[in-house]
């Protein structure tokens, strides 16, 4: 029923739309109307003689040209109206739109009805035509194809029903497009469509006014953009592609006719250019989303856990995104040119391995510690020449160590903040809970999921939600003991406070101890000993995670906080143990320093005597050639801190992937199979199943990161390394994720959480910088190893190679530049405009603020009126009902109309209604934005009421008055 | 991958890339799913359509508490049995893409909710809705006193013309400044 009618109305809104303006807007619609459907029947046999006579036509018409300026005048006039009208349609009767599609057998009726009115319609135009009589030759020409149009639709009333639905689903897909675009042409093709002259084959673009021209263009311009529209249309396949095959067939028509000689060769070169462009752009698309890795993977994942363990995976490619830019970086202008072009290894002192060491350089526990043949090789500091050119190319080392060093930061910086920014605007809008419970019951549900077990969890994770709603809003809780609860909570954390600083004390004991062992030469000591300081961290990182959850079920607090504290306080954790690491290391600095010292002075003693022994040798034996071996030399805190770094990386990836084997893996297959013999079920009971924690996984990532970007100037082979771990990983976890884990029993949802996370690694960013900045700008680089040998500070390489490789006037701008003189009102200018961007954003919030509150008061004003109106109706109807009962209908109708009048704002059926309302608190929906042009005037006010007028005489009026009449045939029926 | 591609036809392909918000590869995964659907005899015709029950044994459908719904409204069966052709099952995976936009998937939305396909969603409507969102067992299940709150707190929310039910505009008003909406309501395959 509702189908049906839609369809009726549908197809009368249209009609009464028209009827609504002037008569002879009308007849030519009527007129469009029968011929669409005249060319709906043949226009597949038909279609390639129109285009011939159409351009027949345009040349006809353009003789006599006076006249047809008129017409055209008329005619766009004609066609902005109708644009309007099908706008509005479209915002009423969008439910219609679909819905005629599939039915073509309830279009019958409307067909009939329609036809009678047809009828009736074309006697009373061919009557007007006559009157008007301005154009005697066209008129003739319309009477006769009314006539034969008469003919044929009497035949086919008789006899081709089937034919003619079919048509007329074709029909209405065209008229749809007509009333769209200008229907000039389509009109200049039907009325010929009788004529047999076939004379013209090609169009002849100088025979068409400026006007046509332009015209023509608007039209060509029009179906672009439909076309560029139509995926984002809700409608069937079958529409789009009559409409898309329709639209593209008229474009190719006609975009050769526009311009004129070499403009118009111009103007087709154009059209092929950007159909190519288009073919391009749209291969590139594809190419590109085959090109991300992952994705399968990822989607398989998503539908089995929902978006949020996805959101996990979907991090970390783009953590090895960011990770293969650093290796590029890093690997491109540090390590390769150091390796080819850098002198070869065993040539220099910090190329070679020391004599002492030499034995055991290559065992396979060194290496794996990176010291031997490892610790002198590219992957360290220390193995960097100082020599300022390399090579034939002469690279210049020591400055692209520098620059790829802060790079590298640099660009982590970029690419953290800009993503931050996106994610900011993208979630921006959501800070508002005006519509808490709607969004609640709209978007709860994650389409993704493809699992019945997480689908299981989902269900009771939103009854939850629902239940926990709905007590909130009743009352806020009422908590039974507050002080208890306040006890507990501070005693928790007093708990937290004492982990961390028991690990942060037991890490620097441990690094302590280890510098102690160092001391004594690694050899005497066991694995254990010689590890200590990464296990104790790993272990840590692994344990006082879940003391923290163990801590935090005192707290009572509600799931979504106690997430937050316990991801602030693995966080603080985390970052305590790193910077206790670093302290440590500090210290060991600082030692190393002192022992560089003294070994700078036994050098000197050291060459001194080697001199004096060549010296006292006389002249005549050959120079002592000392093997770079058995040089001695200081012991480079720069390789150190990067072997440390390093080492602590590898650790840390190894106990992620030992307690996902053991943690994930093990436990899956000791619950899956010992279930079979354990006297309580294993599954469902105490060890089950693990689930993907979501949160650590990506706490654990982002420290990772935090590692490698503190580490990686020390030891150029960190993000390679890293690159390699992130990238076993994603097999792994997905793998593990997808074969032994559970999905959550509370499903987060993604969004929410991911600039928090984006938070979290900016801070670790910056933290990690901080200590790698300090020790690059205020410890002098050791005097023996690293591109930087000889040099009082690091950056002294930007100096020097101002100063011997760019002009002279260059270092001088430099060193002006860099005088506090400048430098200080510059970063006063900085702070002001950044007081002055605060201020005004504060401001910005501030009439936000303002804006939102207008709104809801108008809002509110609203709803009082539509009460008011509503009431009034229902005042109206009690009369209408104590009026005799075949007039009711009528009366309700009048009496609906002069309310209207009183009412303007409001009442204008629902669509209408609503539509305007939400004009009023937001810009126009974009839906329109495919049939209006922006410079279109909006839609005028009176339009409808004439609309209304027309309810009373035109049968199955629109959903408009039905649905204005709502409560009123309850009311009725009853 | 190459049958199916000369199956479907360059022009067909680009076609359908130009109305959906799907990729090439999409749509030929799409098709080798969808012939996957197809019985023996049924695969050498053009244009079949596959009954709901059939559809409704895709991995991705399967656990989706609308999914009977969705089949409804992606149908262009003259039947109403919710049965979809290719297209219809292009026009389905284009609307629940990556790349969709907040208004199709509103609008698809909206029509997904509206169990009776009258235009608007209301009590009805907005009850069923939970129930399918609460899941089938009675334990998850809210009670009628529950139900009631909830739905008189949703109209409270979001019908701003006060009629009783939420029609499409309220609708996509609510749901546009959502922030999880277009990225939950996807389907991939």
């Amino acid at each position: 029923m509702t189908r049906d009618s839609l369809i009726t109305s549908e197809n009368d809104v249209d009609i009464g739309l028209e009827f609504e303006g002037l008569e002879d807007e009308v007849d030519t619609f009527q007129e469009e109307h029968e011929r669409e459907r005249h060319r709906g029947k043949r226009r597949d046999g038909e279609r390639a003689k129109k285009k011939k006579r159409g351009n027949g036509e345009r040349r006809k018409r353009a003789s006599n040209a006076g006249q047809e300026e008129e017409k055209l005048q008329a005619r766009r006039e004609k066609k902005g109206r109708r644009k309007r009208s099908s706008s509005d349609q479209q915002a009423e009767g969008r439910e219609g739109d679909e819905a005629e599609q599939p039915t073509t057998k309830s279009s019958k009726a409307a067909k009939t009805r329609k036809n009678v009115k047809n009828e009736k319609t074309r006697k009373v135009e061919k009557e007007e035509k006559e009157d008007e009589a301005d154009d005697e030759e066209r008129n003739a020409k319309r009477k006769k194809k009314h006539g034969s149009n008469n003919k044929e639709e009497n035949v086919e009333d008789g006899n081709k029903h089937t034919v003619k639905e079919k048509a007329g689903e074709v029909k209405k897909k065209k008229h749809k497009k007509v009333v769209e675009t200008s229907s000039e042409k389509e009109t200049s093709e039907e009325e010929d469509s009788e004529e047999e002259d076939s004379e013209e084959k090609e169009v002849r673009p100088e025979t068409l006014t400026p006007e046509e021209l332009e015209t023509l263009k608007e039209a060509v311009d029009e179906r672009k953009k439909l076309i560029q529209g139509l995926r984002g249309k809700p409608w069937a396949m079958k529409k789009k592609l009559v409409t898309l095959r329709e639209s593209q067939e008229f474009v190719e028509k006609y975009e050769g006719a526009l311009g004129k000689g070499k403009g118009r060769k111009l103007y087709a070169y154009k059209v092929m250019m950007t159909k190519k462009w288009m073919k391009f752009k749209r291969d590139f698309e594809n190419f590109k989303t085959a090109c991300i890795p992952w994705e399968m993977k990822i989607k398989e994942i998503e539908s089995h856990f929902g978006s949020s363990v996805a959101s996990y995976f979907i991090f970390l490619r783009w953590m090895y995104g960011i990770n293969m830019i650093l290796f590029c970086l890093t690997f491109g202008l540090v390590m390769v040119p150091e390796a080819l072009m850098g002198r070869p290894y065993g040539t220099i002192p910090r190329k070679t391995v020391p004599r002492a060491e030499a034995p055991s350089a290559m065992d396979f526990a060194v290496l794996w510690d990176f010291g031997g043949y490892a610790q002198y090789s590219v992957l360290f500091y220390g193995y960097y020449n100082n020599q300022r050119a390399i090579g034939w190319l002469k690279f210049r080392m020591p400055l692209s160590y520098f620059l790829v060093g802060v790079g590298t930061v640099a660009y982590s910086y970029m690419v953290v903040i800009r993503t931050m920014a996106r994610n900011a605007n993208e979630s921006g809008v959501g800070d508002d809970n005006s519509f808490n419970f709607s969004w609640k019951m709209f978007t709860s549900w994650d389409y993704l999921i493809g699992n019945p077990e997480t689908a299981d969890n989902k269900f009771a994770s939103i009854t939850t939600i629902f239940k926990e709603a709905i007590l909130e809003e009743q009352e806020s809780r009422k908590d039974d003991n507050i002080h208890l609860t306040r006890f507990l909570r501070v005693l928790a954390n007093f708990l937290v406070l004492c982990c961390l600083a028991g690990s942060g004390y037991l890490i620097y004991f441990v690094v302590r101890r280890s510098q102690k062992f160092a001391l004594d030469g690694l050899e005497n000591h066991t694995w254990w000993e010689r590890n200590e300081v990464n296990m104790v961290m790993s272990l840590l990182g692994m344990f006082c995670p879940m003391l923290f959850d163990v801590i935090s079920a005192l707290e009572n607090y509600h799931p979504r906080v106690a997430l937050q504290w316990q991801l602030g306080r693995i966080f603080a954790l985390f970052l305590g143990n790193l910077y206790t690491f670093i302290i440590a290391l500090m210290d060991e600095i600082n030692l190393k320093r002192e022992e560089e010292k003294i070994v700078k002075f036994n050098i000197t003693t050291w060459e001194a005597s080697l001199y004096n022994i060549s010296a006292s040798e006389n002249s005549t034996a050959p120079p002592v050639t000392i093997q770079p071996a058995d040089v001695p030399r200081g012991p480079c805190w720069e390789t150190m801190v990067g072997q440390e770094f390093v080492r602590l990386m590898i650790s840390d990836t190894m106990t992620t992937y030992i307690t996902l084997l053991i943690g994930d893996f093990l436990r899956a297959v000791l619950v899956r199979f010992l279930n079979y013999c354990w006297c309580w079920d294993l599954e469902a009971g105490f060890p089950s199943y693990s689930e993907f924690d979501v949160s650590g996984n990506v706490l654990g990532l982002i420290f990772n990161q935090g590692m490698i970007w503190m580490g990686a100037f020390y030891a150029p082979c960190l993000p390679a390394l890293n690159l390699l771990r992130l990238h076993v990983s994603m097999y792994l976890q997905c793998w593990a994720v997808m074969c032994c884990n559970v999905p959550q029993e509370r499903v987060f949802k993604a969004s929410g959480s991911n600039n928090f996370y984006m938070a979290m690694l900016l801070v670790i960013l910056f933290l990690s910088t901080l200590p790698a900045i300090y020790t690059i700008v205020t410890i002098p680089p050791s005097f023996d190893c690293g591109p930087f040998s000889g040099k009082k500070h690091m950056f002294d390489v930007i100096q020097e190679t101002l100063e011997s490789d760019f002009p002279a006037w260059i270092s001088k701008v430099f060193s002006s530049a860099s005088n506090p003189g400048l430098v200080l009102p510059f970063i006063l200018l900085m702070v002001l405009a950044i007081y002055y961007l605060q201020s005004t954003s504060k401001s910005y919030k501030e009439a936000n603020v303002d804006l939102k509150k207008k709104l809801q008061t108008q809002n509110e004003e609203n709803k009082k009126k539509n009460k008011l109106a509503a009431l009034k109706a229902q005042m109206d109807l009690e009369e209408a009902r104590k009026a005799t009962s075949p007039s009711a209908e009528h009366q309700k109708n009048n009496n609906a109309s002069p309310d209207q009048e009183a009412d303007e704002e409001e009442d204008r059926g629902r669509g209408q209604r609503m539509y305007h309302s939400q004009n009023g608190r937001s810009p126009p929906p974009p839906r329109h934005d495919g049939y209006l042009p922006a410079t279109r005037a909006p839609v005028p006010r009176n339009y409808h009421h004439g609309n209304q007028g027309s309810a009373g005489y035109l049968p199955g009026f629109p959903r408009e008055s039905e649905a204005r009449m709502h409560r009123v045939s309850s009311l009725q029926r009853h | 991958m190459g049958t199916t591609a000369s199956q479907l036809g360059k022009d067909m392909l680009s076609e359908y890339q130009e109305l959906t918000f799907l990729t090439k590869q999409e749509i030929l995964l799409a098709h080798k799913r969808f012939t996957e659907l197809l019985t023996k005899d049924e695969k050498d015709l053009p244009n079949t359509r596959v009954p709901m029950d059939r559809i409704l044994t895709l991995p991705e459908l399967k656990s989706n508490p609308f999914r009977k719904r969705i089949c409804d409204v992606f149908s262009t069966s003259e039947y109403k049995d919710g049965g979809l052709t290719f297209e219809d099952f292009l026009d389905l995976l284009s609307a629940f893409s990556d790349s969709a936009t907040l208004e199709i998937k509103s609008h698809y939305a909206f029509r997904i909710f509206d169990f009776d396909d009258d235009g608007t969603l209301d009590c009805g409507d907005l009850e069923k809705l939970v129930n399918c969102l609460t899941g089938e067992t009675d334990d998850t299940r809210l009670t009628p006193e529950e139900m009631r709150q909830l739905i008189n707190n949703i109209l409270e929310e979001s019908d701003i013309d006060k009629d009783g039910t939420v029609n499409l505009s309220e609708f996509q008003h609510v749901i546009s400044r959502s922030p999880d909406f277009v990225s939950s309501f996807k389907i991939v395959l």
